[in-house]
């Protein structure tokens, strides 16, 4: 059984990588491969929102999207957010204000999947982010305190 | 104890920054070095006996290490079950449901692993499968267990229903007291009916995963667990190994809520590893977690009888469980369903008969609320259609009826440690019940919190810093966060210098679980317990520099001066040192009665419903946190409304549907959760604090009493909107536009009426 592989070269949270992947590797396997588990598997069918990273700063669900896709492109990863607790980008502190979580587990794809939202549209109304947020799945909060802290990270990032 | 300083505060949780920042680490997330990968061959039939397995193509593959199965770890016992060991975690010799493993390859990668279990050929010879609880425990049904699991023993698990088990009956209960025949020979109205709650899938977004790893002749395991000393246990039965040689780690958990309470993947990654020599991670997907563990659904017809002045009198139960293939916690909930159904009433009778059948389906264990939910709907709708006939207010007629602080509603039990007319009041007032249309509401008392066993070590360092060690898990319900606020009470110390370390049964003291609310309470006085056993340990080491010791916050007062714990431990160590204080609670002395605690419900709803799409839509969720002393208010309003979201799950969508022998629904797609579109426009969470618990500051406990009145609430809600109450849910738009339709004549005839 032969695997067919490419070398590829991306940009993860900041630093190249070149690498050769098994062409059937998923994206959200070669994160975690590297150590950045913070993109999570759950449904792996892109429905839960679980495994969101940015593309080119367009949200994709990491476990349906190929490896080989991040040739010549740019990934963010929650972990590329903040280097310290004291330097947290808007939406983890207003999640941490908020205490918009409690396992914790769809965290990282909530963050990033808020994070491109307010990149697209920096002033979200409460609608906006319930149809933005619509497929990612948390089963621990009512979401409540999910669209409270996106709402309060735009206007914390609005008045800069 | 002095009033808490630090407890009562919404101190901000301390596993946020690693969370927030995607550096929290799972179990899934672990890097344990030279770990291979095992994945399930699974049953593709719901009843069969095993002819044979041939996995030589499997085994032919490259990076294929084993393909392990029962019959190739003989000697070793592959059953497991806390309450009867008669879970097989692989077949032996027949498959009991559909998605039950057969054997486990283990290969270098995940990705090899799958592709030669799908290479692996089993042979089998079918034998006739029963999927529904009814036709499993009617006459001449297949038989699952030809031999019948007996029971482990274990005293917290007494009450199952063990005695005279035979045919498909999993467990039954019956709690029974008064003249049932007269108070319903009595009775000027008897409501009537059958109702039918879900088989639920608790979709905890970490799917189960579990490495295990023999070292040193021990082996160690972690994994996605609630309760680490429970799967210890388990596993030391399976390896004939001391407990002292079975060491289970939990990291940081994505979801429980009781779908990972018990021993789930921790045998298989475990028989790996013994077949393999090498650690072996068992990482399941999500599809595989649905054919793991699910909740009971349940049938129950129910009858109450009321005098015409409102009066409950009687109340009669004859519920059927449908508890899958093996026992798993199916005897608790069974137990636990009994208990729960018939409400927080005075009754001058009751007959609840409560029996659990296994069918050839995955089998069922804890959820959530474990019993109440499903006979919350039963009771409460009853307390509504009652309402109805005797023309009295559906509020007014609980408030009749409903016990009083103190008072019993199980004879022999602890008292009723709650208020709960007063929470009926403050949450029909934030409904707006008697002023708009379609609401739904209701109340729920579970025997709460487990058995009282629980055991907690504090330490306090040379630098007056403390630290303590226990095994309840850190599930997101922020037990480390509230467990440190007491800790920080206990001792008289800020909160920056307490820790705490949970659930690793080769460092921390026992716990017994980490479920039915019971942490706050019950770890939260063991803890307490350990806290002063330091204390008094200090003050012994002072005495003997002082003739006068008293204690003080922080240290004590030795000879009219202030010495710190530090002080006070460098003084006596001379260099370094610590003082060691343990704690334990059990069944003894104020914890003799049970429950511990009640947990209470009193949560409801406003709808409104779409009668042309059959679409409900809920307008407005209230909860009523009847949790005695919030020790952190802002974890109590998250626990309570994700509990209530859950069950607004069960009573609107979710429902694991069998199409013949077969789950027609294992996925999230076809499964669906509540989603953020679904939740209410309006919120109102309310804190009933009333210092009438016995736990920590007159805490009890809370997480998912909000859950258990939501889907009578929703059905409530509904009925009264279209005249007519469901008795079914969940409450998908076919069912409640099947409903309009079949209330709309009864609507128009009485519209005639005027
Ligand atoms: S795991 Fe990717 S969307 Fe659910
Ligand atoms: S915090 Fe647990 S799933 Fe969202």
């Amino acid at each position: 059984m032969t695997m067919t592989t490419t070398r590829i070269s991306g940009t993860i949270n900041g630093r190249e990588v070149t690498t050769e992947v098994d062409n059937a590797t998923l994206l959200l396997d070669l994160l975690r491969d590297l150590g950045l588990t913070g993109a999570k598997p759950s449904c792996e069918m892109e429905v839960c929102g679980a495994c969101a990273v940015q593309l080119d700063g367009l949200p994709v669900s990491a476990c349906t999207t190929l490896a080989i896709e991040l040739d010549g492109r740019t990934v963010e990863t929650v972990e590329g957010l903040a280097q310290s607790a004291d330097a947290l980008h808007p939406v983890q502190r207003a999640f941490l204000q908020k205490s918009a979580f409690q396992c914790g587990f769809c965290t990282p794809g909530m963050i990033m999947s808020a994070k491109a939202l307010l990149e697209a549209n920096p002033s979200p109304s409460r609608d906006d982010v319930v149809h933005w947020l619509e497929g990612s799945i948390c089963r621990c909060t009512g979401y409540e305190s999910i669209v409270e802290a996106v709402l309060e990270a735009a206007e914390e990032m609005r008045n800069g | 104890m002095a009033e808490p300083s630090v407890s009562g505060t919404s101190i901000p949780r301390l596993d946020g920054p690693a969370k927030v920042m995607g550096r929290a680490k799972y179990a899934l997330d672990l890097d344990i070095p030279g770990a291979a990968h095992g994945v399930a061959v699974r049953a593709d039939r719901a009843h069969a006996r095993i002819i044979g397995v041939d996995a030589s193509k499997a085994e032919a593959l490259p990076g294929v290490i084993a393909v392990v199965t029962a019959a190739s770890v003989a000697p070793i016992d592959v059953r497991f079950g806390h309450i009867s060991r008669d879970h097989p975690a692989l077949a032996v010799d027949k498959v009991r449901y559909a998605g039950e493993p057969v054997a486990l390859v283990v290969a270098e990668t995940r990705r090899a692993a799958e592709k030669a279990a799908r290479l692996v050929r089993v042979t089998y010879e079918d034998l006739p499968a029963v999927i529904d609880a009814e036709d499993a425990l009617a006459d001449g049904a297949p038989l699952l267990h030809e031999v019948h699991p007996g029971r482990t023993g274990d005293e917290g698990f007494h009450n199952t229903g063990a005695d005279a088990l035979e045919g498909n009956l999993c467990a039954a209960n019956l709690i029974e007291w008064g003249d049932l025949e007269a108070e319903l020979a009595a009775a000027d109205v008897v409501v009537e009916g059958e109702y039918r709650y879900p088989m639920l899938y608790g979709y905890a977004m970490e799917p189960y995963n579990a490495t295990a790893l023999f070292e040193e002749g021990t082996l160690t395991v972690y994994t996605t667990a609630q309760h680490p000393y429970m799967v210890r246990d388990d596993l030391a039965r399976m390896f004939a190994l001391p407990l002292a040689r079975v060491r289970v780690v939990v990291p940081y958990v994505g979801g429980g809520y009781g779908t990972k309470s018990y021993t789930k993947v921790e045998p298989l990654a475990a028989l790996g590893a013994y077949a393999t020599g090498r650690p072996v991670r068992v990482a399941l997907s999500v599809e595989e977690a649905i054919f793991t563990t699910r909740s009971d659904g349940a049938v129950i017809r129910a009858r109450s009888a009321f005098k015409s002045d409102g009066t409950l009198l009687a109340r009669d139960f004859d519920i059927v469980m449908n508890s899958g293939a093996y026992s798993d916690n199916s005897p608790l909930v069974c137990a636990k369903l009994a208990a729960r159904a018939f409400g927080p009433y005075r009754l001058n009778a009751l007959r609840v008969r409560c029996r659990s059948a296994f069918t050839n389906t995955t089998p069922a264990s804890s959820l959530r609320g474990f019993g109440a939910p499903q006979g919350n709907l039963a009771g409460e709708l009853q307390m509504d259609e009652a309402a109805d006939r005797l023309g009295i207010d559906a509020r007014e007629l609980r408030l009749l009826n409903v016990v009083r602080p103190g008072e019993e509603i199980l004879p022999g039990k602890r008292g009723i440690d709650a208020d709960l007319a007063a929470d009926l009041e403050l949450l029909t007032e934030s409904l707006g019940w008697g002023e708009r249309e379609g609401v739904g509401f209701g109340l729920a008392a579970s025997d709460a919190g487990a058995h009282p066993t629980s055991t907690a070590l504090v330490r306090i360092h040379g630098d007056g810093s403390a630290s303590c060690a226990i095994g309840a898990t850190e599930l997101g319900q922020g037990s480390r966060t509230v467990l440190s606020q007491i800790l920080a009470d206990g001792l008289g110390l800020p909160f920056e210098k307490v820790s705490i370390v949970q659930s690793d049964t080769g460092v921390v003291a026992y716990e017994r679980t980490t479920g039915a609310s019971r942490t706050t309470t019950l770890v939260g006085r063991s803890l307490l317990a350990a806290c002063d056993d330091a204390r008094r340990r200090i003050r012994e080491l002072a005495a003997e520099y002082a003739a006068d010791v008293q204690d003080a916050p922080g240290g004590v007062v030795a000879d009219g001066e202030h010495l710190s714990y530090g002080a006070v431990i460098r003084k006596w160590f001379g260099s370094g040192g610590e003082v060691v204080g343990v704690g334990a609670i059990r069944r003894h002395g104020e914890f003799e009665k049970l429950p511990p605690f009640w947990e209470i419900g009193a949560s409801g709803v406003a709808v409104s419903v779409d009668e042309e799409t059959g679409r409900v839509v809920v307008e407005q969720l209230t909860t009523v946190g009847d949790v005695g002393f919030a020790i952190n208010p802002l974890l109590v309003h998250g626990q309570d409304l994700g509990a209530a979201t859950m069950t607004l799950g069960a009573a609107l969508s979710e429902e694991l549907v069998y199409d013949g022998t077969t789950l027609s629904n294992p996925n999230v797609v076809e499964y669906r959760v509540p989603r953020v579109s679904d939740m209410p426009a309006k919120i109102d969470q309310i804190l009933a604090e009333r210092r009438d618990g016995i736990g920590p500051f007159g805490a009890k406990g809370g997480g998912e009493g909000a859950g258990n009145t939501i889907g009578a609430a929703v059905a409530a809600a509904v009925g009264r909107l279209l005249g007519r109450y469901p008795r079914e849910l969940p409450l998908t738009p076919e069912r409640v536009w099947r409903l309009a339709q079949e209330a709309a004549p009864d609507r128009e005839t009485e519209a005639v009426r005027g």
